[in-house]
C-alpha cells in the first residue's frame, strides 16, 4: 500500500518527454519511477519468458515443422536437400502393412500395460492409506522401479522372460506349465513388454493416488459409515469420486505414454538392433516404426509422416475421450 | 483445444479440500498428513510386503545376475544369491560399455537439466502465482497445454536442427531441448501460491527492492525445499532419458542409458556382464532415492494433489 501512495505521483504523470521540464532534482526520482513501474510491467513477462522460449524453439516450432518435412523427401544424408513429394508419404503410409501393424501393437500393448497398470495402483494407494509401521519404506519401495531407467529394465526382464533359461519359464515349468516362448510370439512379447511398463510406473501412479487419497475430507467417510457403508462401498462410493480428478489425470498421463512407447520394445530381446520390433515386427510400436523409417532406412520425410501419425492417434484417443465422457453425463 | 481443459479441471476439484485448512506454514505441503485412515490389518501387511517384493525383486535379481558368471546365470533353476564375481564383472562392464564416460556424460546431463529446470520453474512459478500481470491465465493455461505435446513427435526437425548446429552426438544436443518443464513450472507455482505469503512480497517492494531482488532474497529462501524435491525428480528424469539422447548421440559419447544399449548389442551375450552394467547405471539414482526417498516421495505426492 505504501508503495502506490509514495511512487503514485511521479508514476501517474503521462510518459511525455522525460526530465526536460522538470527540476534538476525530479529527474532521477522520474527515472526511478519509471524503472519501478518497467520493472513492476515488464518482470513478469521477463520471469516466465525463459520457459516459452525454450518451450517454442525446442518443441513448438518442431512439431509444427515436422508436418512440413512430412510433405517432403529427405534422406538422413542429405537432410537439406528437401523435394516436395505433396502427400505422397501419407499415402504410401496408408497402403504400409507396417503402419496397421504398428499402429495395432501400440494400441494393444498401451491397453495391457495401462488398464491394469492403474488398477493396480488404486489397489496399492488403498493399502499405503492405511496408517501402519514403515509406511515411508513401503514407500520408497515402490517408487523403485520408477529410479531404474528403461534401458536398464527392459535388460532386467529380457533375462527374467529368457526362453530357456528365464525366471519365468523355470516358475511356469515348476507348475508345470510349458514354456512360453516370450519373444518370438505375439502376445507374450506384447504382455511380457506391457510388464516392463507395469513394473515401472504403478508405485509412481500409486503415489499420485495416495496423495488425493489423502486430500478426502474424513467428514465423507464419516457420513458414509453412519450410513452403513461397508469398507467396500466406502472405497467405491467415497474414495473413488474423491481422486476422480488425479484418475483422469494419471489416464491422460499413461496415454500419452503409450503412444510414444519406443525404449522397453527397442531393448526388449534384441537389443539396439531391434527396431523392429521382433523377427515379424510382432511387437514394433509406432516409435520404433517412426525410428526405423529416419534412422535406418533414412527416409527422414517418412519419419515425421509417422510422427504425425502419432500425434493425430492422440488427438483421436482424447477426443472420443471426451465424447464418450460427455455422451455419459447426458444419459 | 481438447487437450488444454483437461488438467484444469483436474485442477480444480482435488484443489479446494486441499485448501480449506489455511496458514499451517509452507513446509506443511510438501509433509503428509495423518488423516482418518484405519490401520492396516494383516492382509493389508501381506499384500504390502509382496508389492515391495514385486517392486525391489528385478533390482535384487540384476544384482544376483552380475555376481555370478554367464554359465551360472543360464542354468536352471535361475541363481537367487549372490555369486562371488560382483566386482570383476563391475569391472568389466564399466571398461567395454564405456560407463565411465557415459556416467560423466549423465552426471553433466542430468545436473544442468536440473539446474536449470528449478531455477527457471521457481522464476516462472512465482511469476505466476504471485504477480499480477496481462494474460496470466492464458499463459499459464498454455504451460499446461505444453504437458501434452509429447516431445518425441518433433525428433525430426530436432534432429536436422541440431545437425545445422553441429550439436550432433554432442551433450548440448541432449541439454538444450530440456531446459525447462511445465511440469516444474506448475509445481513451483503450486508450492509458491500457498507457501508465499503475500505480505512478504509487498513488504519487499515497500522497502523499494525490484522484483528480481524480491525473487532473489524473499522468493528463494521459501521455495527452497520445494526447489531440492524437483532438482531431484528431474535429475532423476534427466538420468533415465532415452529416446531423444539414443537418436542424437553415439556410442562414442553416449549417455548411462544410450551405452546400456550397447551391452547387449553383441552377438553372444554375456548376461552377468549384462545385468553388471545395468547395475551400475542404476546405483546412482538408487542411492539417492535411498537417502533422499522421504523427500522424493513428499515431492511426488505434492504436485499429485496439484495436478
Amino acid at each position: 500500500m505504501a508503495t502506490s501512495t509514495t511512487k503514485a505521483p511521479a508514476g501517474e504523470e503521462p510518459p511525455g518527454p522525460p526530465g526536460k521540464t522538470g527540476g534538476e532534482g525530479t529527474a532521477p526520482r522520474r527515472r526511478g519511477a519509471l524503472l519501478h513501474r518497467l520493472d513492476i510491467k515488464g518482470a513478469p513477462y521477463a520471469f516466465v519468458a525463459p520457459f516459452f522460449v525454450v518451450f517454442a524453439a525446442f518443441s513448438f516450432y518442431p512439431l509444427v515443422y515436422t508436418s512440413w518435412i512430412s510433405l517432403h523427401r529427405v534422406e538422413l544424408a542429405t537432410l537439406d536437400v528437401m523435394e516436395w513429394v505433396a502427400f505422397d508419404n501419407y499415402v504410401e503410409l496408408w497402403g504400409d502393412s507396417r503402419f496397421w501393424n504398428a499402429l495395432q501393437n501400440t494400441i494393444t500393448i498401451g491397453v495391457i500395460s495401462t488398464v491394469p497398470q492403474l488398477l493396480m495402483a488404486l489397489g496399492l494407494a488403498h493399502l499405503l492409506n492405511y496408517r501402519m509401521r514403515a509406511s515411508l519404506f513401503f514407500r520408497v519401495a515402490s517408487l523403485v522401479p520408477y529410479a531404474t531407467s528403461v534401458a536398464a529394465a527392459a535388460l532386467v526382464f529380457t533375462m527374467i522372460f529368457e526362453r530357456d533359461f528365464g525366471m519365468i519359464n523355470w516358475a511356469l515349468g515348476s507348475v508345470g506349465i510349458d514354456p512360453v516362448d516370450w519373444e518370438a510370439d505375439k502376445w507374450p512379447a506384447q504382455v511380457a513388454i506391457s510388464t516392463i511398463v507395469i513394473w515401472r510406473w504403478t508405485g509412481y501412479n500409486a503415489l499420485l493416488y495416495l496423495a488425493a487419497m489423502q486430500a478426502i475430507p474424513a467428514d465423507r467417510y464419516e457420513a458414509a459409515s453412519l450410513d452403513g457403508a461397508s469398507r467396500w462401498q466406502q472405497f467405491t462410493h467415497v474414495t473413488v469420486p474423491g481422486i476422480r480428478s488425479t484418475i483422469v489425470f494419471t489416464i491422460v498421463l499413461s496415454t500419452i505414454g503409450a503412444t510414444q512407447l519406443f525404449g522397453e520394445p527397442l531393448i526388449f530381446g534384441q537389443g539396439p538392433n531391434g527396431v523392429t520390433g521382433g523377427a515379424d515386427n510382432q511387437y514394433q510400436t509406432l516409435g520404433l516404426l517412426l525410428y526405423e523409417e529416419g534412422w535406418k532406412n533414412y527416409q527422414m520425410g517418412r519419419s515425421a509422416t509417422v510422427a504425425w501419425a502419432m500425434f493425430l492417434l492422440l488427438v483421436l484417443v482424447f477426443v472420443v475421450q471426451r465424447l464418450t465422457k460427455r455422451l455419459r453425463r447426458t444419459s | 483445444m481438447t487437450t488444454h481443459s483437461l488438467p484444469a479441471r483436474t485442477d480444480a476439484p482435488a484443489r479446494t479440500p486441499v485448501e480449506k485448512p489455511p496458514g499451517r506454514g509452507g513446509r506443511r505441503l510438501l509433509r503428509q498428513r495423518a488423516g482418518r485412515q484405519h490401520h492396516a490389518g494383516p492382509l493389508a501387511y501381506v499384500l504390502l510386503v509382496i508389492m515391495a517384493v514385486l517392486s525391489i525383486f528385478p533390482l535384487y535379481w540384476t544384482m544376483v545376475a552380475a555376481s555370478t558368471d554367464n554359465t551360472r546365470v543360464s542354468q536352471t533353476p535361475p541363481p537367487f544369491l549372490p555369486g562371488p564375481n560382483l566386482f570383476s564383472n563391475l569391472a568389466r562392464a564399466w571398461d567395454e560399455a564405456a560407463l565411465g564416460k557415459a556416467m560423466m556424460n549423465s552426471l553433466v546431463v542430468a545436473g544442468v537439466i536440473a539446474l536449470s529446470t528449478v531455477m527457471f520453474a521457481t522464476l516462472a512459478g512465482f511469476a505466476f502465482a504471485k504477480l499480477r500481470f496481462k494474460g496470466r491465465n492464458a499463459l499459464l493455461m498454455l504451460v499446461i497445454g505444453t504437458m501434452m505435446v509429447p516431445p518425441q513427435l518433433g525428433v525430426v526437425p530436432l534432429f536436422m536442427m541440431m545437425s545445422e548446429l553441429g550439436w550432433s552426438q554432442q551433450l548440448p544436443a541432449v541439454i538444450f531441448p530440456t531446459l525447462v518443464s511445465a511440469v516444474g513450472v506448475f509445481f513451483m507455482r503450486q508450492y509458491l501460491s500457498e507457501a508465499l505469503p503475500d505480505e512478504l512480497v509487498e513488504a519487499g517492494r515497500v522497502d523499494g527492492a525490484h522484483s528480481l531482488r524480491i525473487f532473489w532474497s524473499i522468493v528463494l529462501p521459501v521455495a527452497r525445499p520445494a526447489m531440492a524435491v524437483l532438482f531431484m525428480i528431474t535429475f532423476v528424469h534427466a538420468w533415465n532419458d532415452f529416446f531423444w539422447p539414443f537418436v542424437v548421440l553415439d556410442m562414442t559419447n553416449p549417455t548411462v542409458p544410450v551405452a546400456l544399449t550397447q551391452l547387449s548389442a553383441g552377438y553372444v551375450r554375456d548376461q552377468s556382464l549384462i545385468m553388471a552394467g545395468a547395475l551400475l547405471g542404476t546405483l546412482p539414482l538408487l542411492a539417492m532415492f535411498i537417502v533422499f526417498g522421504r523427500q522424493i516421495v513428499s515431492g511426488i505426492m505434492a504436485g499429485a494433489v496439484k495436478g
